[in-house]
């Protein structure tokens, strides 16, 4: 049985940390708002660059002159995949959802005997996958220095994968990042980058869109110069979603930490009062006792 | 007085202006060009320039952009810049490091065809540091 003394620090230590839990929940729940005006600040521009590449896959309808980025190398055999976590932990099972996920399906690849190259974005998916599948990080991209999220960060990870695919070190690139549903729910996703699917972006085409259009240089030279910048913007995009993802789930893990640690101090509380009632109790039946004895 | 047309600069970042103009210039890849109303359906890649826009209420506003393409159809124009700044706001010591970095991509290019295109964007990106230095 504890003492008095141990109650009263047990209870003091709760209440610290609960003092904590609450302040990183409030920090998350800022992060998030901006978080969330970030991701939608960047809407646009994605959606503008789906319609446009709409419009000259169309023009082009597939022909010879699609970049390879565009269609592939027409093998299957070596996969990359970027990882794109937090570079933080505290956030429920944010991290191990996204690694969860590619886990699996880094297994189901080698299942078919395929051979797979990972890029970690992020510090915790690096230190999950870091436990089974050393041997196939090529690289681990860490933001941590970042404060704001900038399209240059993206930029220099796409640059990374499309210097790799030039090389032929892999035939598809498949990008792991996890889909701000909600703040309660984010979804792990796997979206394939290389080659794009150009179907998956579906993008209304603007008005007028079906016009015959000029092109100022060809149009292979602008879909060339188009493809790699496409694939920056999605592995932005997916790191603005998984920055608000971040967020959104640490502030819900941190709100049931709060909530955890008063229900603590609720229980602890009794126990500590019930105590102290048997002692006084335990004092007086000792005075009293003592009294009729003379 | 020109008809106005519907303008929207974006970058990554944010969509920077969306309103009605009466013409904008764009550093186009094969020259400046002039945009108006009721424009042939274009598409083109743009340079490193400046970016002017005349509003239907009369004020010209300029942004720099780095690289991007242009989207021009009859209803509007649409330009999706890499990144792109109001002039009044360029960050001179952002624009030096880009140039510090074209010159040591110009001086690592390992083929004449790599070697010409960094030179190329190089001499872009002092033209353009020429053209807003006075202001």
């Amino acid at each position: 049985m504890p003492s008095l003394k141990d109650l009263r620090n047990r209870i003091a230590s709760v209440k610290a940390t609960q003092k904590i839990t609450k302040a990183m929940q409030m920090v998350a729940a800022a992060k998030l708002r901006r978080a969330q005006e970030a991701a939608e600040a960047a809407r646009p521009y994605s959606e503008r660059m789906g319609s446009v590449l709409a419009n000259i896959t169309q023009a082009i309808g597939g022909g010879g002159d699609a970049p390879a980025l565009m269609t592939g190398t027409g093998k299957d055999d070596v996969h990359l995949l970027v990882v794109c976590t937090a570079e933080r932990g505290l956030c429920g099972g944010f991290n191990s959802q996204i690694a969860r996920h590619a886990r699996d399906h880094i297994r189901r690849l080698l299942a078919d005997g395929k051979q797979v190259k990972i890029i970690c974005v992020g510090k915790k998916g690096f230190d999950i996958l870091r436990r089974d599948y050393a041997s196939m990080i090529l690289e681990r991209i860490d933001l941590r220095e970042v404060k704001t999220l900038g399209f240059v960060n993206a930029d220099a990870i796409a640059k990374k994968v499309i210097h790799l695919f030039d090389e032929g070190a892999f035939d598809v690139c498949t990008l792991f990042y996890s889909q701000f549903k909600s703040v309660i729910s984010q979804i792990p996703t796997a979206q394939q980058i290389i080659p794009a699917g150009v179907a998956s972006t579906p993008a209304e085409a603007m008005e007028g869109g079906n016009a015959v259009y000029e092109y100022e240089p060809e149009p292979g030279e602008i879909l060339s110069d188009l493809i790699p910048r496409n694939i920056a913007v999605q592995i932005f995009r997916a790191l603005l979603e998984n920055a608000a993802g971040e967020m959104g789930a640490k502030m819900s893990a941190m709100d049931n930490a709060t909530r955890n640690a008063g229900d603590m101090i609720n229980k602890l509380s009794i126990t500590y009062n019930r105590q102290r009632q048997a002692q006084i109790t335990k004092e007086l039946i000792e005075i009293i006792s003592g009294a009729e004895a003379l | 007085m020109a008809e106005a047309f519907k303008f929207e600069l974006v970058s990554p970042e944010r969509l920077l202006v969306s309103a009605e103009v009466e013409s904008v210039v764009i550093p186009g890849a094969e020259g400046e060009m002039t945009v108006m109303a009721h424009h042939a359906p274009v598409m083109t890649t743009i340079k490193p320039g400046v970016v002017t826009v005349k509003n239907a209420s009369g004020g010209e506003e300029r942004y720099v952009v780095f690289g991007g393409f242009a989207d021009i159809v009859a209803a509007g124009c649409t330009l999706l810049a890499e990144s792109a700044v109001a002039v009044k706001d360029v960050d001179r010591a952002d624009l030096a490091r880009r140039i510090q970095e074209a010159k040591e991509d110009a001086a690592d290019a390992k083929d004449d065809q790599a070697r010409s295109k960094a030179e190329q964007f190089l001499s872009q990106l002092t033209t353009l540091e020429g053209a807003i230095l006075p202001a």
